[in-house]
């Protein structure tokens, strides 16, 4: 066997390969759709659970995922978007700068269900919030922290420095240049970064499960210090915990996490790729 | 106006700290929840080989060599399959294939792990107990096949981005010495990426051994020490499902919940070394000129 038609071989193990990397994804997705399709209907969506969560719907289960999400993003934003224009517009490259950046490395590794403990630790216990949608927004915003940090500082760092420049000359301090022109320059990037990390927080059960979740409640929460059910633990719960439960309403469950999941994604990418395209440097 | 401006940058100061002030936060809780269990129960027991908290044995070892046979074999998996997939996309892949190729791996990475864990209990445990003719589908090697698939978005991306670093010039030279292309990446351009590739394989190691939900519902979970040939296709029980399956139903302050938060500690240190190793060999890897 000569060399090109090693090459050629070897072209063709590649795209194997790629395929064995590429089928198992579609498959999940299309017999999750296809399985799941099946159970969704308007009652499955508004309705709360019956008969033991065997019938009815997942309604609350639906909200306590959107309420931890938006408490997820009322508190990590702020702090993450402040630690990345930090990053990006203020800190020089010295030992604590980089402290800093192995820090956030760091916390993007931390494992999901030791977040759990912290948050357990943390808010429940010494803070005294109990398990509470408050404690487990909190935990989730930790969690989603080093995600907004390094792609909101990504954003804006990718604004020319002229922009800077331009702002200075004409006579504006620092934080005016940065508030009126890096800022809403880098705000595109900036919100898809906010969005993949959202993303993260939604999906997440590890994080949740001492913190907030709760088996099975018959109403929606009342207040930010109560306990909420939310999908990717009700997804746990009704496919390992309960004895005799319809294939039906845990694919439809999935099919519910997994489109939510999803649908944030293609949002975010595709305001990256449309500002990509339309900005002017 | 300026007192504002002052305040504002004050206080973006602060949040830009904000990330060493969370990781010393978790490090300070573990402890003062977990250092507890080191004074009410002795080590012979804590490093022994049972984990039967009921009968106050708490003997970690069989969830961390659980967790490390899971998180290995899944890394022997991912390893050829994202570095292959990377160099494919990277370096030799039509238009249209990368174009397939790149959603459907920003679609595997949003996958929530409780998703894939669900899918796994469902379709590939089933699958892997017809195939081995085993008692149980939920095996040490379900839970590493599914692992793998959940760290190939972060070998690929990071193994694509040190490919990338290679400049051209290598390339070029490869060529030029009249290789063809086939031999010209594996002899040049990969070696070329390699500590890249380290990182790769260190942050998605990271990333298996701390998932939680899929390997709990898909592993069978049984702290039973790894040791036999066959442990491979039997149960297995790792550090984080002993933590989430455990910790909801615990008392809180009793030795048992102290010792979940010693397995906490555990998973924190072995996670953070593995981060600090990707992260040294990343800061290595920025030196070096070229045409890209």
């Amino acid at each position: 066997m000569n060399r090109y038609q090693v090459q050629r071989l070897g072209f063709v193990l590649l795209t194997l390969i790629a395929l064995v990397v590429v089928v198992p994804i579609v498959l999940v997705v299309g017999v999750i759709v296809a399985r799941g399709l099946k159970a969704i209907n308007i009652e499955f969506l508004i309705a709360m659970p019956r008969d033991g969560m065997r019938a009815g719907g997942i309604f609350p289960a639906i909200v306590g995922t959107l309420l931890l999400t938006l408490g997820t993003a009322l508190a990590a934003i702020p702090i993450g978007v402040g630690g990345a224009i930090y990053l990006a517009e203020y800190a020089r490259d010295t030992w604590l700068t980089r402290a800093i950046r192995l820090a956030i490395l760091n916390l993007a590794g931390i494992p999901s269900v030791v977040y759990g403990l912290f948050g357990l630790g943390l808010f429940v216990l010494f803070l005294r919030l109990g398990t509470s949608i408050l404690a487990g927004s909190l935990t989730l915003a930790v969690m989603t922290l080093p995600i907004i940090i390094s792609t909101a500082e990504e954003a804006l760092r990718a604004v020319p420095s002229e922009f800077r420049l331009v702002s200075a000359s004409l006579g504006g301090t620092r934080w005016q240049g940065i508030r009126h022109i890096v800022f809403p320059q880098a705000l595109p990037g900036i919100i898809t970064g906010v969005l993949l990390g959202l993303l993260r927080a939604a999906g997440e059960t590890a994080p949740i499960l001492f913190t907030v979740a709760a088996f099975f409640l018959p109403h929606l929460p009342r207040s930010l210090f109560d306990q909420t059910m939310a999908l990717p633990y009700h997804l746990y719960v009704i496919s390992t915990q309960v004895p005799g439960m319809p294939h039906e309403i845990q694919y439809g469950t999935a099919l519910v996490l997994l489109m939510l999941v999803l649908s944030i994604n293609i949002v975010a990418t595709s305001i990256r790729s449309y500002f990509r395209r339309r900005r002017q440097w | 106006m300026r007192r504002a401006e002052f305040a504002i940058e004050a206080l973006i100061k602060v949040l830009g700290f904000s990330a060493i002030g969370f990781v010393l936060l978790i490090f300070v809780f573990l402890l003062r929840e977990g250092l507890p269990v080191f004074a009410q129960v002795p080590l012979s027991n804590l490093f022994g080989t049972r984990w039967y908290p009921t009968f106050g044995l708490f003997g970690t070892l069989p969830l961390i060599l659980g967790s490390l046979l899971v998180t290995v074999t899944a890394i022997l998996m991912a390893l050829p399959l994202g570095v292959a997939t990377a160099v494919f996309v990277r370096e030799m892949a039509p238009t249209w294939a990368r174009e397939v190729l790149k959603p459907a791996i920003e679609v595997l990475a949003g996958i929530p792990s409780v998703v894939l864990g669900f899918f796994g209990m469902t379709i590939v445990a089933p699958l892997v107990r017809q195939v081995l003719g085993a008692p149980t589908g939920l095996t040490a090697f379900t839970g590493a096949l599914i692992l793998a698939y959940m760290s190939l978005p972060t070998i690929v991306s990071v193994a694509e981005d040190a490919l990338d670093a290679v400049p051209k010039s290598y390339r070029d030279a490869g060529l030029a010495m009249g290789a063809t292309q086939w031999q010209t990446i594996w002899r040049v351009v990969v070696p070329a990426a390699r500590s890249g590739i380290v990182t790769a394989v260190m942050l998605g190691m990271g990333r298996a051994i701390g998932e939680t939900m899929a390997v709990m519902m898909v592993t069978g979970n049984a702290a039973r020490m790894p040791l036999t040939p066959d442990s491979l296709f039997r149960p297995v029980r790792t550090m984080t499902a002993t933590i989430a399956a455990e910790m909801g139903e615990v008392a809180r302050g009793s030795v048992h919940y102290h010792a979940l938060f010693g397995v906490g500690i555990i998973l924190f240190v072995l996670t953070f070394l593995i981060n600090l190793a990707a992260a040294s060999t990343m800061f290595k890897q920025k030196r070096r000129g070229g045409l890209r």
